[in-house]
């Protein structure tokens, strides 16, 4: 993995990211990126077999609520700051396809 | 419904059910079906900036009740991230479980004998619901979309199979004997029309020992019947298409119940990156042997086990005495039968109305007292009714409610005083001499034909046990 | 100014007002806000009637807390229900939140006065203050140059005396870097001391709210107020708040300090002068110095800048333009989305959704993510093992004093560099404190910082004390 990403690789991601880049920040940010992950070759330098990612640093566990009911926000001004919204609902344009 | 040219289904279905709990996956606000949209949510819920999620006790207790009667291994499990834009999504990612799930393999054994091996069963959350104006209200052609967030952090769990159903029937009975365990557990109500469990089919066809071909997924499945008729549809369409040369693409496909057949929803296409990672803002389930058998001792038999409990009152029970006792148990009726065979009922009487009458009326089931059913079995039994009018007698007292001997005199269902009886079954004696002689001779059969006399006379108002006791004093 | 002690004695005691208190901090606000560009919002409203709550509750006799009547300026990615929060972004420009953080509801019931909010980074993300949307915050000490960042607007309302105390945020060195860079105390809490419910995601394994202050004492108290646990944090640690007001004056007697050689290298020649000092200053104090070198801190930036924008960009999929926020409309939902976070965006909040889009996406996680989370469990390892040794460590909180606005803007990697001392205890979710500590170039301060094992903020911040007053501070 010590090849800067490619050209390509940026654009996909942006569309996963839901970006629009122009030509010219593509060009920056291939080059900025790779950078940042030719740098981080560094760390193939530890030998890490075998080990384990961290969850919590303090090693919390089983952190659960009691199932009850509790007050929740007002609609009107919920839906206050919505863009757009109709018959107590958010409204969006078209969406193009079904959920994955 | 077999293949021809001897190809094999092969179907692994996936279900989510929503939880019953009273409050979301992470959130206190209400877990309720039908409130008015936007009522239910919060910073947490709506995917607010800043806001956190805290998990719900009661969705962990039901998901290991789940994994439990499953006979899945509950292990240590994660949170992971699936992260895909959608509108219904107020995070733009669900919370879900990916790699260590917390109910690991397990078994489901169906009515037939046959066994399902499952894969899993994990916890997640809810979406929002969009609908979708201009056009037909299907998603295609509408120019907008709006969205409710009441459902958005409702706890869900998944289960999935593995591919091992071999045909469209065996995946009903596998749906209809899940949906049973999860209303047993308490986890569910299984409505499929209100959609708090949900089917999704996933659909390959290969010849025998060959490996698995391509599969689709099927979605939009709102029934069993449904479920079942769009695993032959598939079926037949891949064959077709395989035949006709054709190679079947991995695909989501739209079940259309009206039109009775599949279409493309979406391709699967690599770029359905989800990107899984573990979610930052939760912790580790570890659920400790005290927690879990907890859980366990709080268990209520399954239905299988239950249905072998209520046919074992039956002795060399028949085909239709089992299906009866199915029914009984699918529909949670046992309970009448149960009290009113322990007060004296007699057994196979107390199946038959439960699976009959009661099942006709299941919405109103819960008007209807143990007690009330149990009375009116017993004035049947006594020859005070009538099996047309004891069936009458509860249909009324599931719709309205009252008493059984209040209900029936109201009715008119006055006993049949022997003295009326008497000279019913004499005048009838006279009029068919031949019948009388064979039954006086030990035909027992006539018994019968006596009896369907004496109900044309009375209109159905007879009891069946009085007129034989009639004939036997008169023998 | 004032220290935030004195002024709650003042106020509990009838001395002053949280009335009067609040006018001469607004006084200062206004006075040198245009110039600095410190407050994004300032909160007149709701002040007052904070300010008037305190006073009611006096009146009364009854006790109002310990930040009684004292004023306090908040980060921007702070929720405050009813006030504007933007996170220094486009996307959030005039939203106001419907609730608000834990911490702000603890603030008040001290007895605190928050004022406004103060300007950032975007999304927390960088280390000038460049990178907000709503143009630069200066160094108060010195307007030409940076105040740091991403806290800059709190690092620069207290060393600017406009509020004696702050909280920000600190996700790889946010508050600490503007502290040391604005010659005030600022305090990385150990993960999951203070609840996290309210503070606008940067990247939820790293992020804690913590304090800012001109004194070791007013640090103290307010992180006691700010710290314990919160149901509505999962990750928030079960124990209530520590006791740290009551240890300020144990001293350093007895402990094994070590210096790391990890943690000053690299850093300019006057700030390790610094550190040298305050090593000195500690062997005078009773305690034993122990060189020390983990090799592992080396790769900490290279984890950090893989973990922090994986899990940004995860955390920032939620600003598409459909609940709240800005929308640019478009024809379908989609394109929606994309229209509104490619103008709502900052040029570095872009450039980190993609890095971590990149690192977290197929065929690359186990390569980059999944490598950056292995790294982190050996730094945790190897801290571990450095505090059977020592009982807290010692080192520069910044490789430079405060740089010109504009230097390192255009150049990330450099820019990243600045966080190389304070990003570890991020990693381990360990404790840090950063304390004004002589001065550099142009008689800019310098920051030390004292780190320690989770939970070990009392004995940071007596050890903090003890400079702070060899350095003739307080």
């Amino acid at each position: 993995m010590s090849s800067p990403l490619r050209r390509e690789e940026v654009a996909h991601v942006a569309k996963l990211a839901r970006l629009t880049l122009t030509e010219g920040e593509l060009d920056l940010f291939t080059e900025q990126l790779g950078q940042v992950l030719e740098h981080a070759n560094d760390m193939n330098s530890l030998n890490l077999e075998g080990v384990v990612a961290t969850a919590h640093p303090f090693g919390l566990t089983n952190v659960v609520r009691s199932d009850e009911v509790r007050a929740s926000l007002d609609r009107d001004e919920v839906l206050a700051m919505a863009p757009d919204a109709q018959d107590g609902r958010f409204a969006v344009p078209r969406i193009m396809g079904e959920a994955p | 419904m077999t293949l021809p040219n001897g190809w094999e289904i092969v179907v692994g279905l996936e279900v989510h059910t929503e939880l019953k709990t009273a409050s979301k996956m992470f959130c206190g606000c209400a877990n309720s079906f039908g409130a008015e949209p936007n009522t239910n949510i919060c910073p947490v819920c709506l995917g607010l900036p800043g806001a956190l999620p805290v998990l719900n006790e009661r969705a962990v207790d039901l998901a290991m009740a789940i994994g439990m009667a499953l006979h899945s291994t509950i292990a240590p499990s994660t949170f992971h991230r699936k992260n895909y834009f959608y509108p219904d999504m107020p995070k733009d990612f669900q919370i879900s479980q990916y790699d260590l799930p917390i109910n690991v393999g397990g078994y489901l054994d169906l009515p037939d004998a046959s066994r399902v091996s499952i894969e899993r069963a994990h916890l997640e959350e809810d979406t929002g619901k969009s609908t979708h104006l201009g056009g037909t209200g299907r998603l295609q052609g509408a120019d907008r979309s709006l969205v409710d967030y009441n459902r958005s952090g409702v706890p869900l769990v998944e289960i999935v199979s593995g591919p091992d159903i071999r045909s469209s029937a065996q995946a009903r009975a596998y749906a209809q004997e899940l949906r049973g365990i999860l209303i047993a557990t308490g986890a569910s109500d299984g409505r499929m029309e209100e959609g708090s469990m949900r089917i999704d089919a996933n659909v390959s066809i290969r010849k025998a020992n060959d490996p698995f071909g391509t599969r689709c997924e099927i979605k939009n499945l709102n029934s069993l019947r449904s479920l079942q008729r769009a695993i032959d549809y598939e079926a037949l369409r891949q064959v077709e298409l395989l035949e006709g040369g054709g190679t079947v693409r991995q695909e989501t496909r739209h079940w259309d119940e009206i039109q009775g057949e599949t279409s493309t929803m979406r391709v699967k296409e690599d770029a359905d990156d989800y990107r899984y990672f573990r979610e930052p803002d939760l912790v580790d389930l570890a659920p400790d042997q005290s927690w879990q058998d907890r859980v366990r001792a709080g268990l209520l038999p399954m239905p299988a086990e239950r249905r072998q409990k209520l046919a074992a009152r039956l002795s060399e029970p028949t085909p239709a005495q089992l299906d009866a006792v199915e029914v009984v148990i699918d529909l949670g009726l046992e309970d009448f039968v149960e009290r009113a065979v322990d007060e004296g009922v007699d057994v196979t009487l107390a199946i038959s109305r439960a699976a009959n009458e009661l099942a006709a009326g299941i919405d109103e089931v819960k008007n209807l007292s143990s007690e009330s059913f149990t009375a009116t079995l017993f004035m049947e039994q006594r020859g005070e009714l009538s099996a047309t009018q004891a069936k009458t007698v509860l249909a009324e007292l599931l719709t309205h409610g009252g008493d059984p001997h209040n209900v029936a005199r109201e009715m008119g269902f006055e006993q049949l005083s022997s003295s009326s009886l008497g000279a019913t079954v004499a005048e009838l004696i006279e009029e068919h001499p031949d019948e009388w002689t064979r039954y006086r001779e030990g035909d027992e059969k006539l018994a019968q034909f006596f009896i369907g006399q004496v109900m044309k006379l009375t209109k159905g108002q007879a009891n069946g046990k009085s007129v034989v006791a009639e004939l036997q004093a008169r023998r | 100014m004032k220290s935030a002690v004195q002024i709650a004695s003042d106020v509990r005691s009838g001395a002053s007002t949280a009335d009067e208190q609040l006018s001469l901090s607004l006084e200062a606000v206004r006075a040198r806000n245009e110039e600095l560009h410190v407050f994004l919002h300032i909160d007149e409203e709701g002040a007052r009637e904070a300010a008037a709550r305190v006073d009611g509750v006096i009146a009364k006799g009854e006790n109002a807390g310990p930040l009684a009547g004292v004023p306090i300026a908040i980060k921007d990615n702070v929720c405050q229900r009813g006030v504007p929060t933007t996170c220094g972004s486009k996307i959030l420009r005039g939203w106001r939140p419907p609730y608000s953080a834990t911490v702000i509801d603890r603030l008040l019931a001290a007895g605190a006065v928050p004022v406004g909010k103060t300007n950032l980074d975007e999304f927390a993300m960088g280390s000038s203050t460049e990178n907000s949307a709503y143009g630069p915050t200066r160094n108060p000490l010195c307007p030409s140059r940076v105040p740091g960042g991403s806290s800059g607007g709190s690092a620069a309302a207290v060393a600017g005396d406009m509020t004696p105390l702050a909280i920000g945020s600190d996700t790889g060195g946010s508050i600490r870097q503007p502290a040391a860079l604005c010659g005030i105390v600022g305090v990385k809490p150990t993960y999951g001391l203070v609840s996290r419910y309210g503070l606008i995601a940067f990247s939820s394994s790293l992020d804690q709210i913590g304090p800012f202050a001109k004194t070791v004492t007013d640090a103290a108290t307010l992180l006691e107020v700010l710290a314990g646990h919160d149901p509505m944090d999962s990750t928030s640690l079960p124990e209530p708040p520590p006791s740290l007001v009551a240890h300020l004056n144990d001293g350093v007697a007895g402990k094994r300090i070590g210096v790391v050689t990890e943690l000053i290298e690299g850093a300019d020649e006057e700030i390790v002068n610094e550190v040298h000092r305050a090593l000195q200053v500690f062997r005078e104090a009773g305690a034993t110095v122990v060189e020390l070198s983990i090799p592992e801190l080396r790769l900490g930036l290279s984890a950090y800048y893989l973990i922090a924008p994986a899990e940004a960009s995860s955390n920032l999929a939620r600003y598409d333009g459909v609940r709240y926020g800005l929308r640019v409309d478009a024809q379908d939902v989609t394109a929606m989305n994309e229209a509104t976070r490619t103008a709502g965006f900052g040029d570095e909040v872009k450039r980190r959704i993609m890095l971590g889009t990149y690192a977290l996406s197929a065929g690359y996680y186990d390569a980059y993510y999944g490598q950056a989370l292995k790294v982190r469990t050996q730094m945790i390892d190897a801290f571990a093992r450095a505090y059977h040794e020592v009982d807290l460590i010692v080192g520069a909180t910044t490789p430079t004093v405060a740089f010109p606005i504009g230097e390192k803007a255009s150049n990330p990697m450099a820019m990243y560099l600045s966080d190389v001392f304070t990003i570890p205890t991020n990693l381990t979710g360990e404790a840090a404190i950063t304390v004004p500590f002589g001065t550099g170039e142009a008689d800019l301060p310098i920051g030390v910082q004292l780190l320690g094992p989770g939970r070990s903020e009392a004995q940071l911040f007596s050890a903090a004390r003890v400079l702070e007053m060899a350095d003739g501070r307080a």
